[in-house]
């Protein structure tokens, strides 16, 4: 195999290793912090992708400054989630909180379908692209590492300088330490919840820039989330972003050896073997 | 026993309502039948006591289920053509009888269980004397069935597949161009633009239609002398096709052909777009004709794809007559302005199939002069006509009833004078409404 396709193979696979390593960051992000399984995370994202998306076509708002507009509505539209449906049953065995994320998640597709239809959409915008031998740099696609850099950047300076940072990762730590030492913990832990789908409403809307999506797209990306997590461990953000990016490089260079329909198979043979070999995932703490 | 009571006593009530509720409708059938007008054209004068038979056409539409629109657009041309039968008159035979058409069908929910059902319905109950196939191949192979079974001619139309023909019936005529032929005519484009052109790779969606139209179309391109650099499918969604592309690039292509669908064809044209793949021709299947393209941009400007009817296709009798052949029914321009004025908006080629499939049918049984099932059959194996749907000749050998005389048509997409994407017919040369935009420049 060509060295030049192998790279440009590579570097497409990794930045979109990076936003998928966004969208991942949310679901870790929740579940290191609650222990919940967000199961309502994919329509998030394509709730995310249809925020920029209509706000560009009805309002003419450029989808980068949307992209704003949206990561704020899906912190609070996350809030909502957690104080409507996951903070009663917090205390549950694991089966309610997925059973009450899942509902969540047919809400979502089944207002979006009705709503939306499933007509693939599609954001018409191009910022050019920048070209180095074989390489073709797409300039949303640049656009949107840089996005995703800067929000994995912004959200660890939030957890480790912050007051409220301190207190998410306090009530990560342990709740009822944190209750003692006077955190408003549901408070805490509603904004936690915020913090993730406002991360996968982000990463949607970057997705939206370059893929053509629809109300369902959301679950090919939670599905990558779910092996992104268990790859870098879960409830571990850097460890997510490595895992989507070690996930987009996979993505870029199998269908350089074999047909493309096998992109799956090996990612979830992955995910098995991990699960089996390093379930605490490769950066895992346990 | 006391439940029996209640049992029975709910029977009973179940009972006195059914009686009462009114008389189900029966299953829809197209506007009722105008009562036989009296013709006050001189030969029906001149005979005594001109017979007026009246004969039924038995179909299924998908009124509901995933199939709906195209199933309604074919509908509609089919009834548009039963308008224009009833304003000529209905169907003259020599012997000075009047055929006229009673269309009879049912909702068959878009699958096939229903259609087999209700074919069988629509030959014992209804006593169709002629069949029209649902929208789809999959509907209408499982039509084909049942109209073999029973002996019954049915015409199919929206209804590409080639496999239905290769089974041995006898008694299906296909209005389409079958799906092997889909991207021949891009090949045959691509020779005729570009001697020096020889590298063509061949991407295709995972899935039966276009699986099939590859399969035909690759070694056609090989016996043209091309070299097929690459010949891969993807999975039905995919919405990342950087991998493929960077292969393609790799193979260095001439011409890109394949795709699917709307969805992954328009994603695959956007980002062939995006890369600035430099390839010289792409043709895809699908999306290309479909209007909502357009909104791919610069993306979508060279883009050739095949369809089997356009409105600006240039089928006249002028062609017919240059081409040796006999013309029969409305020019393209009638059809178009008829059905625009009855719909509101241009027919695509859904429509144009169900109207077409209507006028073989007349055709046939004006050449047959009657209305047995033997005749009409012999008269539809003989046929070679152009229609402003185009050519109409069936194959009577192996693949008995497969359509061997009409051909699709490539538009592409391009701008006008003032910028606007449109997609002007690039081939075949005697359809041809725009120059072709070759090669793409990337």
């Amino acid at each position: 195999m060509d060295f030049r396709v192998l790279l440009a193979s590579l570097i497409d696979g990794l930045m979109l290793g990076f936003v998928y390593g966004l969208a991942a960051m949310g679901l870790t992000l929740i579940w290191g912090v609650m222990r919940v399984i967000n199961l309502a995370h994919g329509p998030i994202i394509a709730l995310g992708m249809f925020g920029v998306y209509l706000l560009f076509i009805h309002g003419g708002v450029n989808p980068y400054l949307g992209l704003l507009i949206v990561a704020f509505l899906g912190l609070l539209f996350g809030i909502l989630i957690y104080a409507l449906a996951v903070h009663r049953v917090l205390t549950a065995p694991h089966l309610s909180t997925l059973l009450a994320t899942f509902s969540v998640n047919m809400m979502i597709i089944g207002v979006g379908t009705a709503l939306f239809t499933t007509t693939p959409r599609n954001i018409d915008i191009s910022l050019g692209r920048l070209v180095f031998g074989p390489v073709v740099l797409l300039g949303t696609r640049l656009v949107a590492v840089l996005a995703a850099v800067f929000i994995t950047a912004a959200l660890y300076l939030f957890l480790y300088r912050t007051t409220l940072g301190k207190m998410v990762r306090a009530v990560a730590s342990n709740r009822a330490a944190a209750e003692l030492m006077g955190i408003p913990s549901s408070r805490v832990l509603a904004l936690s919840f915020g913090l993730g789908t406002m991360l996968a409403a982000a990463a949607g809307g970057l997705i939206a820039t370059f893929f053509p999506f629809t109300i369902l797209s959301g679950g090919t990306y939670e599905l990558k989330s779910f092996v992104i997590c268990v790859l870098g461990g879960l409830g571990n953000p850097t460890g997510a972003l490595v895992g989507g990016l070690i996930l987009g490089a996979l993505e870029g260079l199998i269908p350089t050896f074999m047909p493309v329909s096998y992109v799956p198979v090996i990612e979830f043979l992955l995910f098995v073997l991990l699960l089996l070999l390093r379930p605490q995932g490769l950066f895992g703490e346990r | 026993m006391g439940r029996w009571m209640k049992i029975s006593g709910i029977l009973v009530a179940l009972a006195v309502l059914a009686a009462c509720a009114p008389p189900t409708p029966p299953a829809p059938t197209a506007t009722p039948m105008a009562p036989a007008q009296p013709q006050p054209s001189p030969t029906a004068a001149a005979s005594p006591a001109p017979a007026v038979k009246t004969i039924v056409l038995g179909f299924t539409a998908s009124q509901t289920g995933k199939l709906t629109k195209e199933s309604k657009e074919q509908v509609q041309g089919l009834q548009l053509w039963l308008e224009d039968l009833k304003r000529a008159g209905g169907i003259r035979l020599p012997d000075g009888t009047t055929i006229q058409v009673e269309l009879k069908f049912y909702d068959d929910e878009s699958t096939k269980e229903r259609v087999q059902q209700l074919y069988v319905k629509l030959i014992t109950e209804d006593k169709a004397d002629f069949l029209i196939s649902p929208y789809s191949s999959g509907l209408a192979d499982a039509a084909a069935v049942i109209a073999e079974q029973y002996g019954k001619l049915m015409i199919t139309t929206g209804a590409a597949s080639d496999s239905t023909y290769e089974k041995g019936y006898q008694h299906i005529f296909q209005i389409y161009t079958p799906s092997s032929r889909y991207l021949t005519g891009a090949i045959d484009f691509l020779k005729k633009m570009d001697p020096n052109a020889k590298r063509i790779a061949i991407v295709y969606e995972n899935e039966k239609f276009s699986t099939d139209v590859v399969k035909a179309a690759k070694p056609y391109a090989e016996s043209q002398g091309f070299e097929v650099v690459l010949f891969e499918g993807y999975e039905t969604g995919t919405t990342d096709f950087g991998p493929f592309i960077n292969k393609i690039v790799a193979a260095n292509p001439d011409a890109i052909i394949g795709g699917g669908h709307f969805q992954d064809g328009s994603t695959l044209a956007k980002q062939l777009f995006e890369k600035k793949v430099p390839v010289k021709m792409i043709a895809l299947l699908v999306a290309p004709a479909v209007p909502e393209f357009a909104q791919l941009g610069d993306a979508a400007v060279g883009v050739i794809g095949p369809s089997q009817w356009e409105p600006g296709a240039k089928y006249s009798p002028d062609t017919a007559r240059a081409a040796g052949l006999p013309w029969y029914g409305p020019t393209v321009e009638e059809f178009v302005k008829a059905y625009k004025d009855k719909y509101g908006y241009e027919p695509g080629y859904h429509a144009a199939g169900g109207y077409a499939a209507g006028l073989v049918l007349q055709k046939a049984i004006e050449d047959a002069g009657s209305i047995e099932t033997a005749k009409v059959k012999a008269a539809l194996e003989k046929m070679d006509i152009m229609t402003f749907y185009g050519r109409i000749k069936f194959d009577t050998e192996k693949a008995h009833g497969k359509q061997i005389g009409h051909e699709m048509v490539y538009l592409q997409w391009q701008k006008d004078a003032s910028g606007n994407l449109v997609r002007p017919i690039v081939w075949p040369e005697a359809a041809q409404a725009a120059k072709p935009l070759y090669p793409l420049s990337r």
